[in-house]
């Protein structure tokens, strides 16, 4: 079997004006590594570039420097056609005058592809995604759900070595992106395709990505496995843009106290002091009296102290959301406010005395001035 | 803003609310329909009273040459008509000269759309350029053409074939039809062009992407992409056109005045030839009536063809 691993070097995209005058880098000198069957997601907030780099795999975007490599294979200079991809765009780019058959037989029939053969493919891909009844419509006649099954069976009767996806989800209303979802991670699961996902949308690329690679300003922040970048940010953005709601970031400074290191948020006579202990303590050690965030996800902020690595928080209940098995209450605690997930039934009133108490274990520190995590 | 709905079999169908409210202009006609009636009528009578008289006309005997002679002529005017030896010529001029036209300024047009869809240096001016000449007055641009381009003397089409040795073409005497055809086409073309660059630019973008990642050349591009795309707005451009270029008629009069013979000789110029050239008021209404049922099935093909066109988009 031909090898199907996509890989960038040194990717770089500099966008020129009409007299080529260079105005905007979008992909700044990219390194990345896809394996053969991998479903990797690209994610990250807009105009962070991974929507360029995917252009320019998919051939629609001149690279400006650097390499990539289909299949071991540099394609720099290859036609789109011809690089062995297929590509789903957000607004499903589908052929309005044509009928769904022909939609999805446009690139066999191009290819000069055997009428037998692409009859076979066609209705093959269609029964896959449950398009039989609708092959002599029209594309207009089909919801957005339909239509993006469409694009997927356009993309699939290619036989690509990579699927290219951008963004396909986001045109779509909330209960039809659930379930398309699960029908792109369950394609990727029969095809066994290798498949390059770009999302703006964190909850897709935590439960679709086999690897995810988070983006920022044209950089790759880091390029992980979804638990990985759950449980081990590598930096202040990606500690923030992975998990819903978001990370707690403090800052403030490290200082040694009497009974060991504290970090304390600074001024003020409210101001949140957290006495370190343990592993996080050590990793402490280098950054006495330097600037810090101090950062904790609101699921590791509980209501009752297990071990000895439970440090309480003074805080009291600003707004408290009950969803049942769980409530999100937002506490204001120090200088500013923290979001806690409390598990159990509870009721919470604006105003408590919030009883929290910080896992510390799982605990995160970041250097303040380069953002990175402290190890 | 869009409501989800969930119908009894599960399915889940997304509707835009402006779409559950009824029309409004329903409302307005079931309360108060006599508030539309000056509207109605005003433009009902400023249709009617010409028609009317042109049919009034058409049946009785009308001579500015002979007054004294009146009377109901019963078909005798479109029997005239029809033995006119301009009448078939006629007739047969307006189809070539509607045809040729709607050929050349849809094919120029589609072609220009293709090529400014691109960018190049200069493209801003150039476009008005190629806008200008829909702005210039039927009567001047054929003066333009008849005098200062195709004259056998001083035009400059004369002046090229003569530096290379060629003798000067009388265009208006030896191939009258091409060259009103040329003047014509060179009025509409920009028209044409607007139409179908605005279209062009609204063809999105992806759909071209996914074309040439499905292995489309530029020739397949054009063929089965842009082209289907404009087809559209290629209904709108021989609709407003064909309408339009039934009634050519200032360019042949200050080109070739209907001739040579009766060769540049269209039923617009016919019906004024008969009314004004020969007085005789009543067998021009006759040919003012054929040329009203002409325009009429022909924009109602159209019209059926491009409503049709519309409904199977939506």
């Amino acid at each position: 079997m031909d090898n199907r691993s996509v890989k960038i070097k040194n990717l770089v995209k500099t966008y020129v004006d009409d007299r080529g005058r260079p105005t905007f880098t979008a992909v700044k000198d990219i390194n990345l590594e896809i394996n053969d069957g991998e479903f990797m997601v690209l994610v990250g907030p807009s105009g962070c570039g991974k929507s360029t780099t995917l252009r320019m795999v998919a051939g629609l975007e001149k690279i400006t420097s650097g390499t990539i490599e289909i299949g071991d294979k540099v394609v720099n200079q290859v036609k789109p056609k011809d690089r062995g991809i297929a590509m789903v765009f957000q607004n499903y780019a589908l052929y309005p005058h044509m009928t769904i058959y022909n939609n999805m037989a446009f690139g066999l029939k191009l290819a000069k592809k055997d009428k037998g053969f692409i009859q076979n493919s066609v209705s093959r891909a269609a029964k896959a995604l449950g398009l039989e009844k609708m092959l002599d419509r029209k594309p207009q006649a089909l919801s957005g759900g339909q239509r993006q099954r469409v694009a997927l069976g356009r993309a699939i009767v290619r036989e690509p070595k990579v699927f290219l996806f951008d963004e396909p989800l986001s045109n779509l209303d909330a209960k039809m992106r659930v379930q398309m979802r699960a029908e792109i991670s369950r394609l990727h699961e029969q095809l066994d395709a290798t498949m390059i996902y770009v999302t703006h949308d964190q909850i897709e690329a935590m439960t679709m990505g086999d690897r995810i690679c988070v983006m920022r300003d044209g950089l790759i922040m880091q390029t992980a496995d979804p638990l990985t970048l759950y449980r081990q940010p590598a930096n202040v953005f990606v500690a923030s843009f992975i998990g819903s709601p978001p990370m707690n970031l403090l800052r403030g400074t490290v200082q040694r106290g009497d009974g060991g290191l504290v970090f304390n948020e600074g001024a003020g006579p409210n101001s949140v002091k957290i006495p370190l202990r343990g592993e996080i303590a050590t990793r402490a050690e280098r950054y006495v009296d330097k600037p810090v965030y101090f950062g904790i996800r609101p699921e590791h902020l509980s209501n009752e102290a297990m071990d000895q690595m439970h440090v309480p928080l003074n805080s009291t209940v600003d707004i408290a959301e009950p969803m049942g098995s769980e409530s999100l209450v937002y506490l204001q605690a120090g200088n500013g406010n923290m979001i806690a997930r409390i598990s159990g039934e509870h009721i919470f009133r604006h105003g408590d005395t919030a009883n929290v108490y910080l896992n510390l274990s799982k605990a995160h520190l970041f250097d303040a001035e380069t953002e990175e995590v402290i190890r | 803003m869009s409501v989800e709905i969930q119908t009894p079999s599960g399915e889940v169908k997304t509707t835009h609310p402006a779409a559950d409210l009824p029309p409004a202009v329903e409302e307005a006609d079931s309360t108060l329909p006599f508030l539309q009636w000056p509207a109605v009528g005003s433009l009902f009578l400023w249709m009617i009273v010409p028609l009317g008289m042109t049919i009034y006309f058409s049946f009785i005997r009308y001579n500015l040459m002979n007054p004294e002679l009146t009377g109901f002529a019963k078909a005798d005017n479109f029997k005239y008509l029809w033995e006119d030896p301009a009448f078939f010529p006629a007739i047969l001029n307006t189809v070539i000269l509607l045809g040729s036209v709607l050929v050349i300024t849809v094919v120029v047009g589609v072609l220009l759309a293709v090529l400014y869809d691109h960018r190049f240096f200069g493209r801003n001016v150039a476009t008005l350029l190629v806008i200008a000449p829909f702005f210039v007055m039927p009567t001047v641009s054929a003066l333009v053409w008849k005098n200062m381009i195709l004259h056998p003397v001083y035009g400059l089409i004369a002046l090229a074939l003569h530096s290379v040795g060629l003798p000067a073409i009388d265009w208006f005497g030896d191939h009258p039809m091409f060259s009103v055809i040329l003047i014509v086409s060179w009025e509409w073309m920009p028209f044409a062009f607007l139409i179908l660059f605005t279209s062009i630019k609204s063809l999105d973008l992806e759909q071209q992407e996914a074309a040439s990642i499905d292995g489309a050349t530029g020739m397949q591009m054009f063929f089965r992409i842009t082209l289907p795309h404009l087809s559209r707005a290629i209904g709108v451009v021989v609709m407003i056109e064909t309408i339009f270029l039934l009634s050519i008629f200032a360019e042949i009069y200050t080109t070739t005045s209907g001739g040579p013979g009766t060769a540049t000789t269209n039923l617009a110029y016919l019906v004024y030839s008969l009314g004004l050239q020969q007085f005789d008021i009543g067998i021009a209404s006759a040919g003012g009536l054929l040329a009203v049922i002409l325009a009429n099935v022909v924009a109602f093909f159209l019209v059926r063809l491009l409503s049709n066109n519309l409904k199977a988009a939506r």
